[in-house]
């Protein structure tokens, strides 16, 4: 999973998988890191829209 | 007694009364937690599985649920990137059921492995050359889109919304359910195809093996399209359930319409894919190998040549025309029957991709392998079902799941 497991290489095979997946994850942390940053800062100025 | 936490303006049964409902499921949900149990602590020995089946029941219906789950990604994907608005009256209600399959499919996944204290080794200790590792990927990143999409429909609770927080998390979540939503759809390709590239890539199994384009077989685009096809008939047939049990009408007709005719044109398209690579592989694939069509449906007392024809023709050709036309597409009668049979035909087919495969004959001495689960399989495989059951019973007393129901309704309670 990590380049430091012991059985990692670096060849395609690992580099295609982990690469998709950690690509997937970093866009899901991504997405919710802003969403809650947002509703945090949108809380505190209460700017948000009342309603959607 | 809960009436506080029921969405507004919406009529439900009394607590008394749901909670009695929930406790006669809640008895086989706790039959089937006991299964697990036992199957956890004392081993896979309280199954039927063996050397011949090392995939069993469980693997089927882990297969089934992800198929019929499909109904999420692609309502999802049709909802958010290809703009088809009117779905937005059934795309929470296909999040919900996308959301009990795919944690149904984790949990079976964790009975199957005998030891889940091990789970994490797929993903420490990945192996980069193996189908079934992009399956957990993918499965486990599209549970937690279906998370993701489930919570700003948790979160407009009544009572939740009136947190500052959580009304603003779940309006700056819509905004932007389309990322989300396409990664969703990334990952669910991957995944359902994959599932269907693990028998096509069995190259000591001539009933699964298959062609295919660079390193996906066939059965890969067949699982992800059919998955697609008849993942919004699941959608629709609950619904339709749900309607039943309420007693109330939760969907318009042309929402449903909608979805209906796009799962007609999935269906059909799909159909006449498998027909085509269901005739290839009996003419060219098979006997490449060695083998006539005929050794595997003949010489055992269960698979036969009639679950082909009631999976492809039955299952398959019937429900696509039903719904492609829009006569029968319309009538209500006809439309049920086209999606109950489209559910039948996609778990029937990962049936026989799982299990009619372990019984086929391989070697010259062998014979047929016919098997039949233990009692703590089947509790395991019920178990899913009362859990979803319950599931969407909770989210249908407290969550505005389906934004159409009021209006519908309004003539009744007038």
């Amino acid at each position: 999973m990590f380049p430091f497991n012991f059985e990692w290489v670096w060849d395609i095979g690992h580099v295609v998988f982990m690469g998709g997946l950690w690509f997937a994850l970093s866009i899901l942390g991504a997405g919710m890191t802003f969403v809650i940053v947002k509703a945090a800062m949108d809380t505190m100025n209460d700017s948000g829209e009342s309603h959607h | 007694m809960d009436s506080a936490l029921i969405p507004e303006g919406a009529e439900r049964c009394s607590f008394p009364k749901f909670m009695i409902g929930i406790s006669i499921v809640g008895a086989v949900l706790l039959w089937g937690v006991y299964a697990m149990f036992l199957c956890w602590f004392k081993g896979l020995n309280q199954t039927n599985m063996n050397d011949y089946y090392g995939f069993a029941l469980w693997i089927w219906a882990d297969l089934a649920v992800i198929a019929v789950g499909g109904g999420a990604f692609f309502t999802g994907l049709l909802k958010y990137i290809f703009k088809v608005d009117e779905l937005k009256n059934i795309i929470n209600f296909a999040v919900i059921i996308g959301f009990i399959c795919y944690s149904s499919a984790l949990l079976i996944l964790a009975i199957d492995i005998g030891q889940p204290l091990r789970g994490w080794f797929i993903f420490w200790h990945a192996n980069v050359h193996s189908m079934l590792t992009e399956v957990a990927f993918c499965l486990s990143c599209y549970f937690a889109v279906l998370t993701i999409e489930l919570i700003p429909n948790i979160l407009e609770n009544r009572q939740a919304n009136k947190v500052p927080f959580f009304h603003h998390l779940a309006h700056n979540m819509h905004g932007v359910m389309a990322i989300f939503a396409a990664t969703g759809a990334f990952l669910s390709f991957f995944h359902q195809g994959s599932l269907g590239g693990v028998a096509g890539v069995m190259y000591g199994r001539p009933f699964a093996v298959r062609e295919g384009l660079l390193i996906w077989p066939w059965t890969f685009f067949l699982f992800t399209w059919s998955a697609a096809a008849f993942g919004p008939c699941f959608t629709l047939l609950v619904t339709k359930i749900t309607e039943a049990i309420t007693g109330k009408r939760l969907v318009s007709d042309k929402t449903v319409h909608l979805l209906a005719k796009i799962s007609g044109w999935m269906i059909t398209t799909y159909i006449i894919a498998k027909i085509i690579d269901t005739i290839y592989w009996a003419t060219v694939t098979a006997p490449s190998l060695g083998f006539k069509m005929s050794h595997f449906y003949t010489n055992n007392s269960f698979y036969g040549y009639w679950i082909l024809v009631l999976e492809i023709i039955v299952c398959g050709v019937v429900p696509g025309f039903l719904l492609l036309n829009k006569g029968t597409r319309k009538n209500p009668t006809l439309r049920l029957i086209a999606i109950t049979l489209g559910v039948i035909g996609v778990c029937l087919n990962r049936w026989v991709m799982v299990l009619q495969i372990m019984a086929v004959p391989v070697m010259s001495f062998d014979t047929w392998a016919l098997y039949f689960p233990s009692w703590q399989e089947v509790a395991t495989t019920v178990l899913p079902v009362a859990y979803g059951i319950i599931f969407i019973a909770v989210a249908y007393r407290y969550l505005p799941v389906f934004p159409q129901e009021r209006e519908l309704n309004q003539s009744k309670a007038e």
